[in-house]
């Protein structure tokens, strides 16, 4: 038996400015209905459509959604930003409604897109949990049950009769959580909600979660871009692109299969500039290549984990300009920074007119097996920035190849990253040889 | 999980158009808390927030009615059927200003709201609701406010009296209740997607209130005009509450039936079109 069923669920947003030219469109699909005739805006039907054919001002945020889950499952939706994962959250939470489709549960859903929903600064963290709760549902008596254990969960006990505009927003985050958390719901939604507090408090909120599913027998569903949370949490992942479902099986399986799905996209669609911001109007970016390529998953030498950057464009002034780099883990924590400029405190000063950057550098080459995301920058060091490419820039570090032939990977941590630039290679040589 | 639940037992089921019950009591019932949560919210928040707290309620009737006092009664003489001015005036504005307020209030819903409506579910006609109950303890306040001065003209030896009609007071607050929860719900299922909607309901609720007996007794308009007057359907109201409190007033059975049927239909319209407004709300804003 399942806890939640979802049927061909599907959901169409209009496109464009909805406030101007709608009453117009409003008042003409009026009179077309009245005469009988087909609503001239809903080019793309009702169902089933070619999206990419049809010329519309409609899309599909989500097109025939269908899975169910099972009682105390802890199911992870993982997807890249506009898959429609918080447009399916949207619905499944009632705040929005389906344009097709039907979905099935039973008992309380409650959602956790927000934490804090309703807290109002005047009043005080008692008076606030009891509206919160309100908010999600609970009656009083429910709350004056359980407001013990859930001034407890929040630890933010002294300041339980202080107005909440003095809290911290840590406190808030803690003092909401602890409320949801608390809910009985048979079907809890969770939206990204780790992303604040502290590390103890996060340790304490996915465990809480845990001990929902397997305790209790509630059903979770959770939405993050933090894949380690979504790995620790849940067996079951969903993954979704472009509004579509498009695996559904162990998290795993879906995390990989959502990062292949991803890697594919950036090596059609996608160059090294395009995928970069040009921040200042100053510059005008030819290309980067790294490793001679344009694109967003640079190759890699099988030995030396080497990225050699060039970058060819025009500005039009005289500055300083470098590339500067960040090496992110696929949990998005930052490992290392490349800023030769800034290390050395020299700086190459540039002509208005053309020019061409190029950098080398040197991954430590103890770098664990794993995949790694680069950003870039052209900057002026410390003044301004000119163009900057977002930590997308995949790099698959295939692990180190031992003589017997073993491919050496470990499974905690990343290990030890560390950005060279050639100088500083040239310089601990030197060093080594001197001694 | 209770296994004697048969399949087809699911307790929520989300449809892209359900066939609506107009209006889903037991789900509102359900949420009986939270409406309580609200009302206090509003009531309580006003105190914390402003030097003079609930003596806001009332400084404002207390100004207005000065003023029409001056302006209305002095330079202007209108008649106020033969009653004290300041009593006259202040039962009119008591009920003008419930009306009004629940009513600017209402017809912002979801502009004002949308924050919140974005991120969790309740039915939202419990704000509505929320703001209707907290004028009413509004209104009483302003209501105590009347009497002192009612005692006030009293001991003077004013002959001003309670009449049965007075005994109509819970459906005539009823009623306006049900008015400005109607217009309110109306219009703020417009103004989220048509907004300049919202300026013909800010000058329209100043013009509406010359169209009811506030500053001017019923009495005083000819026949021959009184029943556009009697076609505002809270022109009744007014009259009907005078009538009850100070014992003049005009008052028939029929106009207010008519505004009970008006109340009515209004209060149909209205909630059908704020729960479609709802279901898709998200998307315009």
């Amino acid at each position: 038996m399942n806890a939640l069923e979802i049927d061909y669920v599907s959901k169409k947003y209009r496109l464009g400015e909805i406030s101007t030219g709608t009453l117009s469109h409003d008042l003409h699909r009026w009179w077309c209905r009245i005469r009988g005739k087909d609503d001239p805006y809903l080019l793309l039907g009702d169902v089933n459509n070619r999206a990419e054919k049809a010329i519309s001002d409609y899309i599909w945020a989500l097109r025939e959604i269908t899975f169910e889950v099972r009682p105390g499952d802890i199911l992870g939706i993982i997807g890249s930003n506009g898959a429609g994962k918080s447009t399916l959250l949207k619905i499944l939470s009632k705040i929005t409604s389906p344009t097709s489709g039907e979905i099935r549960f039973r008992g309380r859903m409650a959602s956790l897109l927000e934490v804090g929903t309703g807290f109002h600064p005047e009043m005080t963290g008692r008076e606030n949990i009891y509206m919160n709760g309100a908010i999600m549902g609970m009656t009083r008596a429910e709350i004056t049950r359980k407001l013990d254990e859930i001034i407890d969960f929040s630890g933010v006990a002294r300041y339980i009769d202080t107005p909440v505009k003095r809290y911290s927003s840590g406190m808030l985050v803690r003092l909401g959580f602890a409320v949801a958390a608390h809910l009985e719901s048979e079907i809890l939604i969770v939206d990204e909600v780790l992303a604040v507090g502290d590390a103890e408090f996060q340790e304490k909120a996915l465990g809480k979660m845990r001990d929902v599913t397997t305790s209790d027998g509630r059903t979770v569903l959770f939405v993050s871009h933090n894949m380690g949370a979504v790995k620790t949490l849940c067996k079951r992942g969903i993954v979704l692109d472009q509004g579509r479902l498009v695996y559904d099986g162990k998290t795993d399986e879906a995390i990989s299969f959502y990062q292949k799905c991803c890697r594919k996209e950036m090596n059609d669609k996608q160059t090294i500039r395009e995928a970069g911001v040009r921040v200042s109007p100053d510059i005008e970016i030819f290309s980067i290549r790294i490793n001679g390529r344009e694109t967003m998953c640079p190759v890699l030498d099988d030995f030396e984990n080497v990225l050699k950057i060039e970058v060819s464009g025009r500005i039009e002034k005289r500055t300083r300009l470098e590339i500067e780099g960040r090496v992110f883990d696929e949990n998005e924590v930052p490992l290392a920074m490349f800023s030769p400029g800034h290390n050395r405190r020299k700086y190459k000063m540039y002509e208005k007119g053309l020019f061409f950057l190029q950098e080398t550098i040197y991954l430590s080459s103890g770098i664990h097996r794993g995949n790694y995301y680069l950003c870039l920058d052209i900057t002026n060091p410390g003044v301004e920035y000119f163009f900057r490419v977002p930590p997308r820039i995949r790099l698959e570090i295939p692990g180190f190849i031992s003589v017997k032939g073993n491919v050496f990977e470990y499974r905690n941590g990343n290990g030890f990253i560390q950005l060279f630039d050639e100088q500083y290679l040239l310089e601990t040589e030197k060093l080594s040889r001197l001694q | 999980m209770n296994l004697s639940l048969s399949v087809d037992s699911w307790t929520t089921t989300i449809h892209a158009r359900p066939l609506g019950k107009l209006f889903d009591f037991k789900e509102v019932y359900q949420y009986r808390d939270l409406l309580r949560m609200f009302v206090k919210r509003d009531v309580v928040t006003f105190y914390k927030q402003t030097i003079l707290g609930p003596l806001w309620f009332l400084l404002q009737p207390l100004f207005t009615t000065l003023i029409f006092w001056f302006v209305f009664g002095r330079l202007a003489q209108l008649s106020t059927d033969t009653l004290p001015q300041p009593l006259f005036y202040m039962a009119g504005i008591v009920c003008w200003n419930y009306f009004s307020e629940c009513l600017n209030r209402i017809s912002s819903t979801f502009t004002t709201n949308s924050a919140l409506f974005g991120k969790v579910y309740f039915p939202r006609i419990v704000i509505p609701l929320s703001v209707v109950i907290s004028n009413l303890v509004k209104m009483a306040i302003q209501w105590l406010l009347f009497a002192l001065i009612y005692l006030l003209y009293l001991g003077r030896g004013f002959a001003v009296g309670v009449t049965p009609y007075l005994l109509l007071f819970p459906l005539l607050i009823v009623i306006m209740a049900g008015l400005s929860l109607g217009f309110g719900l109306l219009f703020t299922s417009l103004t989220s997607k048509y907004r300049d909607l919202v300026f013909l309901l800010t000058f329209g609720v100043q013009l509406w209130m010359y169209a009811t007996p506030i500053i001017y007794p019923l009495s005083s308009i000819s026949l021959k005009y009184r029943y556009l007057m009697i076609l505002n359907p809270m022109t009744s109201v007014v009259e009907t509450v005078r009538l009850g409190l100070l014992g003049v007033g005009t008052f028939s059975w029929s106009y207010l039936l008519y505004s009970v049927v008006f109340t009515l239909l209004l209060l149909v319209l209205g909630v059908f079109l704020f729960g479609r407004v709802q279901r898709n709300f998200m998307d315009f804003v």
